[in-house]
């Protein structure tokens, strides 16, 4: 590689930046929503507030969709009903990171895991967060347990599951 | 090349407050209605889905990535135009001319209701250096509306008149949450916002999703009895510098009726059309974009209103739907939502008045501060 020294153009310097040497104009907004979650959204939402996660059932394809969809994107059709499914799955992908949303280093490790839930479909379920379990020890396929928060520190959003853990057997 | 049909709309929502569904709920809603009424099934008897959105109004980067499943689109050929309705109806268009498909759906859709900084995201679409500082949607438009009324010797009861007939006319259509019995008068004792511009000029903002399944001539002619066929299109954007434009004309709407004009063989704007659907914000709107329309001059525009031309009843009618003043401000989706109300209106299930009507036009403003825009010539 290139040293820098030998690349045309003319450094910027981090004081000059900060400095407003160069012409610039600043400009901030804070932009605010709020979405409707709608039905099917809601009521997997609803759900989590009593530790129960939720599917939806498509009557022709048979799915049973996690999290529930109010419509069934292959039959292009309403989904029928609700399905408690089971609070366990398997590891179906996951990585350790080591980094936060802005680069800076983690005092410890996030493990991040796609979790297939026990009850949908193949390959349905959800994101989340694994625990009490070493990062070495973690392995795609392995059997895991959702930990809840306390039944009154639930709001009804995806992290009143705390994380999920290795499921002893 | 083959002609182009709208062979199907739908529709959802189209109201100030939409907490029932979410935007996917919305647009599976419409979409469904659309498939229905053009007898297909979205997963085998569709070429091409395009959405028009934008990621600022949704709240979402990238948010394209969003929309297929409720449009039955999964693992197809699915696009995002971040524009108005009209401009995603327009690459429709092209893509079945070009024979590179036979079947394609346009959605666009509004959940304004979930923006709670509105006037931010429209801030952020003025130029950064020279005008953001001094400038609000509103702003940008009171200056606009001065100089027009003041070159066409204009009173202020003219665009009143408008807001008044517009929230009439959406009385006749139960798609318009707006529409009202509006005297001029309580036009003009609504509050000032920036002068000449008053509360009640402003059409408010609503939820909604629209969509139109577009079709080849041989697929239409199988597949519904009452083809609407887009007879031409036409875009065209003016400057971006609101302190460079001629406010006395809608160029953008000038520009794209020309180029449609043009496709549509159409010599005659004044006489050619049963009805006509233009964006009618802030009532001088309308006006000014009859006029770009060459359906009316700088001359006659002001009488053409006075004695009531432009009514649903009259030799004109212009926006019998209610227009945006009736129906609501639904962002990306103005433009289709009017190309859905002129449809109904073809087929004969808008107002009773205009059953028989066979030449339609629809022109749409992408709104403040742009001056872009796009129109759409429509028949049966």
């Amino acid at each position: 590689m290139e040293s820098k020294k030998t690349l045309p153009g003319t450094p910027i310097t981090g004081a000059e930046w900060e400095n407003e040497v160069y012409s610039f104009r600043k400009h901030s907004v804070q932009l605010r929503y709020a979405w409707d979650a709608g039905s099917a959204v809601s009521g997997f939402l609803e759900g989590l507030k009593e530790g129960r996660i939720l599917g939806r059932r498509c009557n022709r394809c048979m799915r049973v969709l996690v999290p529930p969809r109010a419509f069934c994107e292959r039959c292009f059709r309403s989904t029928d009903e609700w399905v408690e499914v089971k609070d366990t799955g398997k590891i179906n992908t996951y990585s350790v990171s080591y980094v936060n949303n802005d680069a800076s280093r983690r005092d410890k490790p996030l493990i991040v895991a796609v979790i297939e839930i026990d009850g949908a479909s193949p390959g349905m379920g959800f994101l989340h967060v694994l625990g009490e379990v070493e990062p070495s020890k973690v392995h795609v396929d392995m059997k895991v347990k959702a930990v809840w928060k306390p039944r009154d520190e639930r709001v009804g959003a995806i992290t009143d599951i705390k994380y999920f853990k290795p499921l002893e057997v | 090349m083959t002609k182009v049909a709208i062979i199907g709309v739908g529709y959802s929502g189209y109201a100030p407050l939409t907490p029932h569904m979410s935007f996917k709920e919305m647009m599976f809603e419409a979409s469904k209605r659309a498939y229905t009424d053009a007898g297909i099934n979205p997963r085998t008897d569709v070429g091409s889905f395009i959405c028009c959105e934008e990621d600022l109004w949704e709240g979402i980067s990238i948010t394209d990535e969003y929309v297929p499943d409720q449009l039955g689109g999964a693992q197809r050929a699915v696009c995002t135009v971040s524009d108005d309705g009209l401009v995603g109806l327009i690459n429709g268009y092209m893509q079945i001319k070009s024979g590179l498909t036979d079947v394609v759906v346009v959605e666009s859709h509004s959940k304004l209701s979930n923006v709670l900084s509105q006037g931010d995201v429209t801030r952020m679409s003025f130029e950064p250096y020279y005008e953001r500082p001094f400038l609000t949607a509103e702003t940008a438009v009171a200056l606009e509306m001065r100089r027009y009324m003041f070159e066409r010797e204009l009173d202020d009861d003219i665009p009143a008149m408008v807001v008044a007939k517009n929230k009439k006319n959406g009385l006749g259509n139960p798609r318009a949450p707006y529409s009202a019995i509006l005297s001029m008068d309580e036009v003009l004792s609504s509050p000032m916002v920036c002068e000449p511009l008053r509360k009640a000029h402003i059409p408010e903002p609503a939820d909604g999703c629209s969509v139109t399944v577009l079709a080849s001539e041989e697929k239409a002619r199988i597949l519904v009895d009452q083809p609407v066929w887009i007879r031409g299109v036409g875009w065209f954007s003016d400057t971006p510098w609101v302190s460079q434009r001629d406010f006395s004309k809608a160029v953008y709407a000038e520009g794209s009726s020309k180029m449609a004009y043009k496709m549509a063989g159409v010599n005659t704007p004044a006489k050619h059309f049963d009805f006509i659907e233009v964006d009618d914000s802030y009532g001088y709107k309308e006006l000014q974009h009859l006029e770009a329309l060459g359906v009316y001059t700088k001359e006659n525009i002001k009488r053409a209103v006075e004695v009531g031309e432009t009514d649903l009843r009259g030799p004109l009618p212009v926006n019998p739907s209610g227009g945006k003043i009736s129906l609501g401000d639904m962002v990306e989706a103005n433009g289709l939502v009017r190309v859905v109300e002129a449809v109904l209106t073809l087929r004969g299930q808008g107002p009773r008045s205009l059953r028989g009507a066979k030449h339609a036009l629809v022109q749409s403003w992408r709104g403040p501060p742009t001056a872009s825009g796009s129109t759409v010539i429509l028949e049966v």
